[in-house]
């Protein structure tokens, strides 16, 4: 699948905003003044405002996006756009009541962390829920989406705390910066094993099915429909990545995972690295997302001559 | 609405002759010909006489090699939307612009509310849907539903455009829900099957297999060393050398 930079900023960005939104719903973030409180709104709606945006620049008719609101019952598209919207219209009520009453509402906190978690999910399952794509059809999917945007706000959170120097609000008397080493292990964990296995047995469609001329013996393409590649192959035969996949992905992994680590691990005080670090991280799940498309293959290239 | 109806009242597809199809895209130029001036917007190409041309088709016909030796054969395979009765591309539509009718099961898009985000393109597993390149909304075949009911067309010409035009008769179009009907009734006598079944899109169009051929039997004949020079020997040898040394 072609890797749309629309489509990477997309998922990436408005995933690390939601990813915050959870963790400052849930009281792992605490804002020292109002000041404070408009910095964290303006991070996660600022994430997840570009991302949508970024979103629609991947239409072919942007202006007509709010119509993709109305198929929920169906469609996950339609089902991440509501949750969108939702959650950042509550998300925006949160910020707006702490600003003017000036005390976080824990109960309110809750939904919008439920709300931002479930949106994250309704992302993956755009991807997740295309059968005709073995790669990303799979259970692990929607885990690896919410557990890199967990990781990534977590590492945001931690930079902003150590940036505005408040103590540490996390749960279990558990600071941050340790909370993020944890939540960068298991995603990186999860992404593994989601590596290894998914989409290993292909789609279960073979260039035989595809034709139905499996009878005959083996099928090969001897001449396409077309001279020039055409949008099909343009969107769903995207090859150019898989020689370096494993390379592409261990850079990745050190981005995402290991540099952030170290600096969870060894400066968990210094401000500078801590936003470097969540930079860095920033840079090495979009290099993970353009692998998810990149590396992911379409059934309709079996017509094309290609044999998962 | 994007969900998919429980059960259509008539099940309009096509029926595909993979056995006398002979690729001669005489269906896709009359595919694109109707279907650029009909129903939706055009059908764009870009750079269409450039080095590089591009467009939106609702037909292809591709060609495929199955077996080897004696028992290869070239098989031309045309492809277009087979109007799943469990289609992908409609469930997944955000806006409800894609939808199958209830009354004859053809799958469509409402080009007004498509918002070109491509995503049920990416849901059909047989490429059967292309972007159109300069209206940037989804096209696909509409199974002519602009011909089929058009009582100002003769009544020959009320079939899909790449139906009428086969020369061969590869290409033939119906009611497959009706087990009595013409289609159905082919598909049944020469063992028509679906596409990729496995992905459980229940597809409406059929394929009929290609027939199977007599085997030739050929003895096993060594070509390379019948390509290779072979040189003659005694009396001829001598013959060829003594040849070889007149003059001229």
């Amino acid at each position: 699948m072609r890797p749309a930079a629309s489509l990477i900023i997309f998922t990436t960005l408005s995933g690390l905003g939601l990813g915050l939104a959870a963790l400052i719903g849930l009281g792992y973030l605490e804002a020292k003044s109002s000041q404070w409180i408009i910095i964290h709104a303006a991070m996660c709606l600022g994430l997840i405002g570009a991302g949508i945006i970024s979103s629609t620049v991947h239409l072919g008719h942007p202006e007509r996006a709010w119509r993709a609101l109305s198929q929920w019952r169906s469609s996950w598209l339609s089902r991440e756009g509501v949750m969108a919207g939702l959650t950042t219209i509550v998300l925006a009520g949160y910020f707006l009541d702490q600003l003017y009453s000036g005390v976080a509402r824990p109960w309110l906190g809750i939904i919008v962390s439920i709300l931002s978690l479930i949106t994250i999910y309704t992302t993956a399952m755009i991807y997740a829920s295309l059968k005709t794509i073995a790669r990303w059809h799979h259970v692990l999917t929607p885990v690896v989406f919410v557990l890199l945007a967990l990781a990534g706000g977590c590492l945001l959170a931690a930079a902003l705390q150590a940036l505005a120097g408040t103590a540490s609000t996390a749960p279990l008397d558990v600071p941050l910066t340790q909370w993020g080493i944890g939540l960068i292990a298991l995603a990186s964990l999860v992404k593994i094993i989601w590596w290894v296995n998914a989409g290993k047995n292909g789609s279960g469609s073979t260039p035989e099915s595809a034709t139905g001329l499996g009878g005959l013996g083996e099928v090969r393409m001897i001449m396409p429909p077309h001279t020039e590649e055409n949008w099909l192959q343009h969107e769903m035969g995207f090859v150019v990545a898989r020689k370096h996949a494993a390379r592409l992905a261990i850079i990745a992994f050190i981005l995402a995972a290991i540099l952030p680590l170290l600096v969870l691990g060894l400066y968990p005080q210094s401000a500078a690295l801590l936003i470097l670090a969540a930079a860095i991280h920033l840079a090495g799940v979009m290099m993970e997302r353009w692998l998810f498309f990149a590396e992911a293959k379409h059934t309709v290239t079996l017509y094309y001559g290609d044999r998962h | 609405m994007t969900c998919l109806p429980s059960a259509t009242e008539k099940k309009l597809g096509l029926v595909i002759d993979l056995d006398i199809c002979v690729g001669c895209q005489a269906c896709v130029v009359n595919c694109k010909e109707w279907n650029t001036a009909g129903y939706g917007a055009p059908l764009a190409d870009i750079n269409p006489y450039g080095d590089n041309p591009s467009g939106a088709w609702l037909n292809r016909v591709h060609a495929f090699e199955t077996g080897k030796g004696a028992d290869a054969r070239v098989v031309h395979f045309p492809k277009s939307c087979l109007h799943c009765e469990d289609a992908p591309c409609v469930t997944v539509c955000p806006t409800g612009a894609s939808y199958k009718r209830e009354e004859d099961g053809i799958v469509l898009v409402n080009e007004d509310s498509c918002i070109g985000c491509g995503l049920c393109a990416w849901s059909c597993p047989y490429g059967a849907r292309e972007m159109d390149p300069a209206e940037g909304v989804m096209k696909k075949c509409t199974l002519c539903v602009d011909r089929i009911y058009n009582e100002h067309l003769a009544e020959e010409d009320r079939v899909p455009a790449c139906v009428r035009t086969c020369p061969t008769s590869a290409r033939h179009f119906g009611d497959l829900g009706d087990p009595d009907s013409d289609v159905s009734q082919l598909v049944a006598a020469r063992g028509g099957y679906d596409l990729m079944p496995e992905q459980n899109t229940k597809p409406v169009n059929k394929y009929l297999p290609p027939r199977p051929r007599p085997r030739h039997e050929i003895e096993d004949v060594d070509l390379v060393s019948m390509a290779k020079k072979t040189t003659p020997k005694g009396f001829w040898k001598w013959l060829d050398q003594a040849l070889d040394q007149l003059p001229g």
